[in-house]
């Protein structure tokens, strides 16, 4: 997530051209879209990656002996190599899943039942987005386990004393972002691990917002399972992979049931199939492995490096710029941040800032984005969020502040 | 600019910064919560009811200024108002929120709630507008709380 080469070095005008949309307008002006953590856009490589599949080579896999069924089955598992590469893994260690949801879901059902009883302790943080609290809720319910809720700082950073004080001999699972959707915070996930696995416990790394705005290395951070969406890293939507550790997937029961996830069924006694494809139910979504696999592709070729670069130089114009704005706090300062700028208005409610921004062209989210602990943390019901993607300039952040200036006329 | 001067017009921005009837309302005999998940707001509508005439309604909690100018305009149109007045303006809200009564002649009575003809051109900010209403819905029907994605 460091910054490796100088921002100079990376030709965002060639970046752009490489997505489509950009180049559209909205309500008459240019599209400024900064919503990337509720999602990317695609480059043209993963929208012809699909098409492309749908035109020549689309058939079912794993199953038929026919030519089309093969081609199909080779691209499918051929995404599942080149998402194990993307995470530093290998290939028979990365499960396709629908998203981060469905990945952690997966998770907390396969090894969440079968390793944690009554009494046990799950620790998650303050900070998480809804999809890393409700499973690990509904785990505790089914179990009678406990969850233990790690505190944030002010700034928004994680309270790594506190998280050192929950996790013991209790704990089974740690579950914890990798960045903050809500406030860019960047967590220290090496550290984490090594405090979970220091009293035999796992850690689940919630990856949707780690994955698209640097390198990760499940080996170097040394997770347990990393959970991401192909739709937050400019891949589709409705596809994702969970890296889980060979040793753990290989001793998990399945969590759903049906074809592809067995090797045989008979009334009398069925058995199942090795990971992954034990934990992936039913036909998978083939089209959606494929563009996921272009877009990793698509980032190794712009360099993680870079991508990461870029956004903490423009992290760094954008938190400058809104200082500037008359009224504006900002929510999320943590030191260790990604490219996510939360704020509120003194007096304007975040959905009308959303609502004049976009008569502006200017995309942002607005609302509680899936945190609503974070919100309740930071004594505000919303905010609004402009997220940095790859794409995004300095430009556009003056655009931003631009039609924020706007908002507080509206509202003068 | 015209269409979102329309929907922030200085009548709603005035309602927005001094609202109407906010407040407790200490005596009251129909009392229900709105909410909205999706961007939180969540407003308390109180209501006293003799006869089944509103004789009093106020309402307390936070919301975005479309939210809040609507409920303020809710409880000055609704005073003094008959449960079956208040059920009829109700329905007559929601069709000019949602764009229906454009070339009908009903148009020509909303009084003050014509300010929010505006809300019809943004899809998404309707649910912003009828919040209020919906939980007068509920309270004159008798839940405690309504919520809307």
């Amino acid at each position: 997530m460091t910054p490796a080469a100088p921002p100079h070095t990376y030709d965002v005008t060639a970046v752009r051209a490489d997505f489509p949309i950009l180049a559209r307008e909205v309500n008459g002006k240019p599209l400024v879209y900064l919503d990337n953590a509720a999602t990317t856009q695609r480059p043209e490589a993963v929208v012809n990656a699909i098409a492309d599949f749908y035109r020549t080579s689309n058939s079912n896999v794993h199953r038929g002996v026919h030519r089309l069924s093969q081609e199909a089955t080779e691209l499918f598992e051929a995404a599942r190599t080149t998402m194990a590469r993307f995470l530093g893994a290998d290939t028979h260690e990365i499960v396709f899943t629908r998203g981060t949801t469905e990945g952690i879901n997966l998770v907390a059902a396969a090894y969440g039942r079968a390793n944690v009883g009554a009494g046990d302790e799950i620790v998650v943080s303050r900070m998480e987005h809804h999809a890393n609290i409700v499973p690990w809720q509904l785990l505790c319910e089914q179990t009678g386990a406990r969850l233990r809720v790690a505190p944030i700082t002010d700034d928004g950073a994680l309270d790594m004393d506190a998280l050192a004080g929950l996790i013991g001999e209790r704990t089974k699972i740690v579950a914890v972002g990798h960045i903050s959707n809500a406030l860019g915070t960047i967590n220290p996930i090496q550290e984490i691990a090594r405090l979970a696995h220091a009293v035999g416990a796992i850690i689940v790394v919630d990856g949707a917002q780690g994955a698209p705005h640097g390198h990760v290395d499940v080996r170097a951070l040394d997770v347990d399972f990393y959970a991401l969406s192909g739709h937050k890293m400019y891949g589709p939507t409705g596809i994702g992979v969970v890296y889980g550790r060979k040793t753990l997937l290989d001793a998990m029961p399945p969590w759903q049931g049906g074809g592809d996830m067995i090797r045989s069924v008979t009334f009398e006694k069925t058995t199942y199939n090795d990971a992954p494809f034990r934990f992936e139910a039913g036909t998978p979504n083939i089209a959606g492995a494929i563009g996921l696999a272009a877009a990793a592709d698509y980032l190794r070729d712009v360099g993680l490096d870079a991508i990461a670069a870029h956004e903490a130089a423009l992290l760094e114009y954008g938190t400058a710029q809104l200082a500037k704005v008359e009224g504006l706090r900002m929510i999320g300062t943590a030191p260790h941040k990604a490219g996510v700028l939360g704020f509120v208005l003194e007096g304007i409610h975040p959905h009308d800032i959303g609502t004049i921004l976009d008569s502006e062209g200017v995309a942002v989210r607005t609302g509680h984005h899936c945190a609503q602990p974070v919100m309740e943390r930071f004594g505000v019901p919303a905010t609004a969020r402009a997220s940095l993607g790859l794409y995004n300039t300095p430009a556009e952040i003056d655009a931003l502040v631009a039609a924020l200036t706007k908002v507080r006329e509206v509202f003068a | 600019m015209s269409e979102l001067r329309e929907l922030y017009n200085d009548v709603i921005l005035g309602h927005t910064k001094k609202p109407r009837n906010f407040g407790p309302l200490e005596d009251a005999t129909a009392t229900a919560v709105g909410y909205n998940p999706l961007c939180g707001d969540k407003f308390v509508v109180r209501m006293k009811i003799e006869d089944e005439r509103i004789v009093d309604i106020r309402f307390e909690g936070d919301g975005c200024s479309i939210s809040k100018a609507s409920a303020s305009v809710m409880t000055e149109t609704l005073k003094g108002k008959t449960l079956e007045e208040a059920k009829e303006l109700g329905v007559v809200f929601r069709d000019l929120a949602t764009g229906q009564l454009e070339g009908t002649d009903r148009l020509d009575d909303l009084g003050k709630m014509a300010v929010f003809s505006g809300v019809s051109e943004f899809p998404v900010r309707v649910k912003c507008a009828t919040l209020a209403w919906h939980t007068m819905d509920a309270a004159m029907a008798g839940k405690d709380e309504i919520s809307t994605e």
